[in-house]
């Protein structure tokens, strides 16, 4: 059974499903508010339809090759399934996006954990993404779920961040590691882990500085702290993300390639969804380069961060069109 | 692969259309599909790659493109020249207050658009440029520790931060902040807001309040280069519900291609003023629309280039170097001198991307900056006497080898080198001598560049191989 078959008779999973709507509020009043529309000026499926989807979804950022194959293969849907009434496309469309993320796999958001003791994850991104806020509701919800969280201030370059994260590590209520000034950022995260060691902690979250995927040097830095993560922690670390600004366009695709080789990133953290930004570049980057998505912050608090569900997901990116379908 | 410049797609669709000397409109069109996927992928925003491309199609159906013999270069002028009216024909200097008090700027944008590094950096520039005696007053009460990174780039830069913490109101520190700046004698303030969601009412509101009590002369947008569709949303609203003077586009030293910038002047007449291209606090420039343009368009950056060789390079010294050359005298000291010519400009892999058509091969190239370390410390390790007289050392095993320990290289190093700066040699002394078509000749048919030589067999030839 397709995704919109599911929302459009499961009561339950739409309760589910409700943050993601409020949250993406902004976000589908934007481009997506327009397909609903676009369904009902349009009876017949003419270029002019295929036009205007590819315009919503170009303008959701989906990353334009991507848009451009989903458009030609609806295309093909429409001649060899004989769609003639354009009312049929949206399940198909809708459906379409959710096979786009899953590709016919089992996509699982949790967090891997290392079930002999400490869990490392290392965030890493350009800057101005929203890394440091990021860390502190990650801690937050992790605390939340019964584990003992300790920070690593590995963001030794920008000014402030240190401050900035034992603000937010203060209100969250967990201790953070922080190193002198301009300190080498792995030397940080060899501490932290020897203090996450020692007192036992569950989760060790790593901040670093945000770092554009052009700086070479950077880039190794990021390396060096990896090794020396998985050198002192065996296994480690279960999760390298990838924080991305909802807002960020065609540059996500690169970002995602160069960081995925510097680091083997392996999941990705969608910030700033609460804006009217779409976010729809990470669809690219897992259709692409296969990094799921694990969370997605749809606000300015602590709570404000949820696991990615794809279906809540797409739900909130179409739920116009869902609902209208059910009554 | 995404992110192929457009000269490459369009040459690519010409070769579709082969054989045929003349255009016709539907040629005419599956060029403008290539200029289409190419702008969107620089993000520019849809609606403007689509009234974009109506009016280039006009121009480009006119008859000079389609009686052109080279149509490709044709269609590629028209789309950089109207890309470069569209952003504004000149530079946009920023505006300064004549009495009454110091001239104030108002930084607003986004969370994470790098309003707190460029307050920093727009203040260090006005300062050296215009000899501005800035100060920066902290109004970001929001973001945790904001202030404080405020406070730290003002103590890197050396200039005065005016904060009262965070249980201040927004208004009250910008009032007290600009009575302080006239009591302190500072010809210019600068506020540094905190960032906020254009469809955050309440914040907005805040913002408005501010302008209406500090009547600022220039509201800067702070935008990140990187940003996508959404762009338009956020310049607009922002530019609804503020005065904006000006826009800031930041982070433009990464690899984005930064289509905003199209969609900012496109949809509102905000000017661009500043390009930020760094994170170090002297790195931000004057927008320049030419260059923009071709970087949309991922054509390279020659009057970048240009510029920063002119500004690098001594003519008289150049002059020099090109008279030895010609006279087949150029020796190592010459070499050395280009090189750091070179350094100066900045690192290679940004000089070469700057190159059209180089740009887009170079995303993946990494180059070893190094490199050019060891050359110097090789060189360094000669006599003058031999650099003087490079044959000294290509006739010398002996010389090479103590040139090796020397430098602390390998001796395989110093022997391409050696090798290498004598095919360079030849090779440019053949071009001193030639036309300038010769050497486009030259360099079409590849003939132009010395092919490193590859040693077949072992033992062959005179280089006396030890380890």
């Amino acid at each position: 059974m397709g995704l919109f078959s599911i929302f459009k008779k499961n009561k339950e999973k739409k309760e589910e499903a409700k943050k993601y709507r409020i949250g993406m509020e902004k976000t589908r009043k934007g481009a997506f508010s327009r397909l609903t529309g676009l369904f009902k000026s349009h009876n017949q499926i003419t270029d002019d339809l295929f036009d205007e989807l590819e315009e919503i979804f170009v303008m959701a950022d989906m990353g334009v090759e991507t848009v451009v194959e989903f458009i030609d293969e609806l295309k093909s849907d429409v001649r060899t399934k004989n769609i003639t009434n354009a009312s049929e496309l949206q399940p198909i469309i809708v459906d379409k996006m959710f096979d786009i993320y899953l590709k016919g796999e089992i996509v699982n958001s949790n967090l891997r954990v290392n079930k002999n003791g400490l869990s490392v994850y290392l965030f890493v991104g350009v800057n101005g993404v929203g890394k440091t806020t990021t860390i502190a509701k990650v801690a937050h919800k992790l605390k939340k779920e019964g584990k003992k969280v300790i920070i690593a201030a590995a963001d030794t370059f920008r000014a402030g961040a240190t401050e900035q994260l034992s603000i937010w590590a203060d209100r969250v209520g967990c201790k953070v590691v922080v190193g002198a000034e301009k300190a080498d950022p792995s030397s940080v995260i060899f501490e932290a882990i020897k203090v996450a060691k020692q007192g036992n902690y569950d989760v060790l979250l790593c901040d670093t500085a945000g770092r554009l995927q052009t700086k070479v040097n950077l880039m190794k830095e990021l390396e060096k702290m990896k090794k020396v993560i998985s050198r002192e922690v065996e296994g480690a670390p279960q999760d390298t993300l990838l924080v991305i600004d909802a807002t960020t366009g065609q540059n996500g695709l690169v970002q995602a390639k160069a960081f995925i080789e510097a680091t083997e990133v392996s999941g990705v953290v969608l910030t700033k969804l609460d804006g009217t930004a779409k976010g729809g570049i990470v669809l690219a980057i897992r259709e692409k380069y296969n990094v799921p998505i694990k969370f997605v912050c749809l606000g300015e608090h602590l709570e404000d961060i949820e696991y990615f569900d794809i279906e809540k997901y797409v739900y909130g990116l179409f739920a116009d069109i869902i609902d209208e379908n059910d009554e | 692969m995404p992110f192929e410049s457009l000269s490459e797609r369009i040459q690519m669709s010409l070769r579709r259309i082969t054989g045929r000397g003349r255009l016709n409109e539907n040629d005419i069109d599956e060029m403008m599909k290539e200029v289409r996927l190419s702008l969107l992928e620089a993000d520019v925003n849809y609606k403007v790659v689509k009234m974009f491309i109506a009016d280039v199609k006009e121009q480009a159906l006119g008859e000079k493109i389609m009686k052109s013999l080279t149509p490709g270069d044709q269609v590629i002028k028209i789309v950089h020249d109207e890309l470069k009216k569209l952003m504004g024909d000149e530079e946009a200097p920023v505006k300064y207050r004549t009495s009454g008090g110091p001239s104030v700027f108002m930084l607003v944008g986004l969370q994470g658009a790098g309003k707190t590094t460029h307050c920093g950096k727009l203040a260090t520039y006005l300062r050296k440029k215009d000899k501005k005696r800035p100060l920066l007053i902290a109004a970001d009460i929001y973001r945790p520790a904001a202030i404080q990174q405020l406070v730290t780039v003002g103590k890197q830069l050396g200039i005065e931060v005016f904060e009262m913490g965070t249980e201040t109101p927004v208004k009250e520190i910008v009032s007290k902040g600009i009575a302080y700046a006239k009591k302190m004698n500072n010809d210019l303030v600068i506020i540094d807001t905190a960032g906020r969601l254009h469809i955050d009412d309440v914040l907005m509101k805040e913002l408005d309040d501010v302008v209406k009590l500090a009547k600022p002369d220039e509201v800067l947008l702070t935008i990140d280069a990187m940003m996508g569709q959404d762009a338009i949303n956020v310049i607009q609203t922002f530019n609804e519900k503020l005065p904006l003077t000006g826009c800031i586009l930041t982070k433009l030293d990464g690899d984005t291609r930064g289509g905003a910038a199209l969609s900012i002047r496109y949809l509102t007449q905000v000017p661009i003023k500043f390009v930020g291209v760094g994170e170090k606090l002297d790195q931000l420039e004057v927008f320049h629309p030419d260059r923009m343009a071709g970087r949309i368009l991922g054509m390279g950056d020659v009057v970048t280039l240009i510029e920063q060789a002119t500004e690098n390079i001594d003519e008289n010294e150049a002059l020099k170097i090109y008279e030895k050359i010609q006279k087949g005298v150029y020796n190592y000291n010459d070499f050395l001198k280009q090189l750091k010519w070179i350094k100066r400009m900045g690192s290679i892999k940004g000089l070469l991307g700057l190159i059209p058509g180089l740009g887009a091969k170079l995303r993946n190239v990494d180059i070893d900056e190094k490199q050019f370390l060891y050359i110097e410390a090789i060189i360094g390790s000669m006599t003058p006497e031999e650099r003087k007289n490079p044959e000294l050392i290509a006739k010398s095993a002996s010389r090479r080898e103590r040139i090796t320990k020397g430098s602390g290289r390998s001796y395989q190093e110093v022997n391409n080198l050696t090798k290498r700066f004598d095919d360079m040699k030849k090779q440019m002394q053949s071009f001193s001598g030639m036309s300038e078509d010769e050497i486009n000749y030259k360099m079409k048919t590849g003939q132009g560049l010395p092919q490193q030589k590859v040693k077949k067999g072992k033992g062959k030839g005179k280089g006396n191989f030890k380890f």
